[in-house]
């Protein structure tokens, strides 16, 4: 045990404090950051030039009541369109609007011309014509004398709220499926990244032990086993730091983000065209809920299995990835033709969790979060929204058993691999090895 | 004999391959003793199953009197032929690493790497990096990593390659040291004419088994066959009387071979009445070189052609 802590903290040290180790952890959440940062500029970014526009309203529909707004200044002309655009240049318009008469009140196109010099941008034209429908719209409330609360009241928002059947049953909000998938989503998404980077750091460093003739001085202290061990636990320890130090550096640049830019990422996120402004105070409730939801969540026990699922995939996964490593030395070509089989599982894994999180009691989703190759990532994200205790503790089990066979197989591959030279590792030579004795 | 290492009949066998077939010998306390044997003769195997990488299939390893156990490993040094640092690793954590590795506690590491680095003179390299090294750098720390622990048994593979002549005396000298202390060498080349120097006794392996195992002098004595080599300070085109066959003459030298019992005293007294001036009269030993080849083309037919 001494000499497996020993590795272990080898393994650790000398990756922690690699500068390329340091640089990757603290450069990714600020190139993380400073991407959503630009992203939501460019995306809130508005032409800062001002226009001023000519109005002709002949038949006065809109009655002057035109809003200034986002650069664009409206002026109502008296002067015929003709003479506007011969004064055009000396006018200082830079655009003139023509609004022609309606004659059918309950047309539901109308059309506006635009007469404009340089290029009309398409924000611009956007915006004119949200403002001329606006506008419009209170036009015609008035002309055709209608309610404007009966109008409001036609506009009725749905929302299911999910209630359990039995009573005193456990009381889900429709918020809580969205949350718990929402989490699963980003618990499924941590799985899927820590089995690549870290399964992948596994096998590389195995190469090189092996490129490097290391293994020869160490298998002569210690058993091969302990040093395969001793590698994943050590690199895994590396995973949980990096993504400890990133849960606590994303949140904490974003606040800083926010306070010293004035950038809120609520708001000022695209919504797409048309989307409705949301109200600052809906907002402030929509949090409260959320926030209230994510509380509700059973964290105590979501947590725990969390690290359960994650030890379990990552040693699952890892140990191979150790036993490929072993087996092909230096060339990288082959080491990713061998860990083809070992990538199916987990970006299927990925598809099927996308799809699970969506019907989390669908059979696909129940297998799926049984199956040991796909549960480390399937099984956390349905956490969140309350699976059956028994599918828990079938897939905690099958997972476990599994990983413990998937390390020791892997070990009996590793022990044979290391030690071998010029030998090309297949499948067929890893089953013969598995067989090996000592 | 006081053995440190005994084998008895070992056998390891990969799939179809028989590595080791039924091999004994032992290496006596305190001696240097080589491993020879052609490519793929089962050195390596051999060494493996010694310092517990591998186990036997059957046969009996003992160190020290006691049979291979998994403590064991931690009294042996062993440096392979292929030589393995981690290339990033500073030079003092690395040899604090594997030290710690063969069970050294933290403050007897301290004092050992102290001693081992002071006397080969490589403090200065304590924060380098290996990849940093000259090849010959490397495998002076390569060394001390193998020593550090204080082992009773020292397998060196080909140790002196990529070594300079000083550096090449200084090891030897280290490894003479070593013996002097009661540590056992098992040394492993193809370099016969560093066996000669320097081992006590050998053990020839080929096609995984044990050809010929003894004393160097013993060997070597078993092997002479009975000529003598005259120098003359003059030149002398003489003839020699019957029981004395000529093998090689030239006007100033003479090899000659003895019949069965012959004796070269006569030999010499017959020279010497011929009144010719001799400067150096030797008896020719076959060198272990020439033994080597001979033993493994004996056993192994198909070699000659």
């Amino acid at each position: 045990m001494d000499k497996l802590f020993l590795i272990i903290k080898r393994e650790y040290l000398t990756r922690v404090t690699r500068p390329s180790f340091i640089i990757a952890t603290l450069v990714t959440p600020l190139a993380f950051v400073a991407f959503f940062v630009v992203a939501s500029l460019i995306f809130s970014y508005e032409s800062d030039d001002a226009k001023k526009i000519a109005v002709i309203d002949d038949s006065g529909i809109l009655n002057g009541a035109l809003k200034d707004e986002k650069g664009l200044y409206f002026k109502f002309e008296q002067k015929p369109l003709a003479q506007l655009r011969k004064n055009f240049k000396d006018s200082g318009y830079d655009a003139i609007l023509v609004l022609p008469k309606i004659d059918n009140l309950f047309s539901k196109d109308y059309q506006v011309f635009y007469y404009t010099s340089g290029q009309s941008t398409l924000e611009t034209e956007d915006h004119i014509e949200d403002r001329v429908s606006d506008a419009l719209r209170d036009y015609k409330i008035d002309a055709l004398k209608l309610e404007r609360k009966q109008l409001e009241a036609l506009n009725t928002s749905v929302n299911i709220e999910p209630e359990p059947i039995e009573e005193g049953g456990k009381d889900a909000t429709k918020l809580t499926s969205a949350i718990g998938a929402g989490i699963g989503f980003i618990m499924g998404f941590i799985m899927y990244m820590a089995v690549f980077i870290y399964g992948s750091m596994v096998m590389r460093s195995v190469m090189e032990e092996k490129t490097n003739r290391i293994v020869e001085v160490m298998v002569s202290s210690v058993k091969p086993f302990q040093m395969m061990m001793g590698k994943i636990i050590g690199v895994g320890a590396v995973g949980l730091t990096q993504v400890l130090i990133w849960a606590i550096l994303i949140p904490l640049l974003i606040t800083i983000a926010q306070v010293t830019m004035g950038f809120d990422p609520q708001q000022q996120m695209p919504m797409g065209p048309g989307a409705p402004a949301i109200n600052p105070d809906d907002t402030q409730a929509m949090v409260m809920a959320i926030m209230s939801e994510v509380g509700n969540i059973r964290w105590s026990l979501i947590l725990p299995l969390f690290i359960v699922y994650f030890l379990g995939g990552y040693f699952l996964y890892s140990s191979m990835f150790a036993a490929v490593g072993s087996a092909v030395g230096d060339d990288m070509g082959e080491a990713q033709t061998l860990t083809i089989p070992i990538v199916i599982p987990v970006v299927l894994a990925i598809y099927i969790m996308i799809k699970a999180v969506e019907t989390p009691t669908s059979s696909l989703a129940v297998f799926a979060s049984i199956f040991p190759l796909f549960s480390p990532i399937v099984m956390p994200s349905l956490l969140a929204s309350n699976p059956p205790a028994w599918q828990i503790i079938v897939s905690v089990l099958v997972l476990i058993g599994t990983s413990v066979f998937f390390v020791w197989l892997s070990g009996r591959i590793y022990r044979v691999g290391i030690l071998l030279y010029g030998k090309k590792g297949t499948f067929k030579e890893f089953a013969k090895w598995i067989f090996y004795t000592d | 004999m006081d053995l440190i290492l005994d084998l008895q009949n070992v056998v390891k066998t990969y799939e179809k391959k028989i590595a080791v077939n039924d091999v004994s010998f032992g290496v006596p306390r305190a001696s240097i003793f080589g491993l020879l044997g052609p490519n793929g003769a089962g050195k390596t195997s051999l060494i493996r199953i010694i310092t517990t990488i591998t186990r036997a299939d059957s046969g009996k390893v003992f160190l020290d009197g006691q049979a291979l156990n998994s403590r064991h490993p931690e009294q042996i040094g062993y440096m392979p032929e292929e030589r393995g640092l981690y290339k990033k690793m500073k030079v003092g954590e690395q040899l604090t690493y594997l030290a710690r590795l063969k069970g050294l506690s933290a403050s007897d590491t301290k004092l050992a790497l102290k001693y081992w680095m002071e006397k080969f003179e490589v403090m200065d390299w304590w924060g380098k990096k290996i990849e940093e090294l000259s090849k010959g750098m490397q495998q002076k720390i390569q060394f001390i990593s193998t020593v550090l622990h204080n082992p009773k048994l020292i397998i060196l593979d080909e140790p002196f390659t990529g070594l300079d002549p000083i550096n090449t005396n200084l090891l030897k000298d280290e490894i003479a040291d070593l013996r002097a202390k009661g540590v056992s060498i098992i040394f492993s080349t193809h370099r016969m004419e560093q066996v000669e120097e320097i081992c006590d006794n050998i053990v020839l392996i080929d096609q995984g088994q044990n050809i010929l195992n003894g004393p160097v002098k013993t060997i070597r004595n078993s092997f002479k066959q009975n000529r003598f080599k005259v120098d003359f300070a003059e030149e002398w085109k003489g003839t020699l009387p019957p029981g004395f066959e000529v093998v090689d003459q030239q006007p100033d030298s003479l090899v000659v071979g003895l019949a069965e019992g012959g004796n070269s005293s006569a030999l010499l007294q017959y020279l010497l009445g011929q009144g010719v001036q001799i400067s150096a009269f030797n008896e020719i030993m076959p060198s272990l070189n020439e033994i080597f080849i001979q033993a493994v083309e004996k056993n192994h037919p198909q070699v000659k052609a």
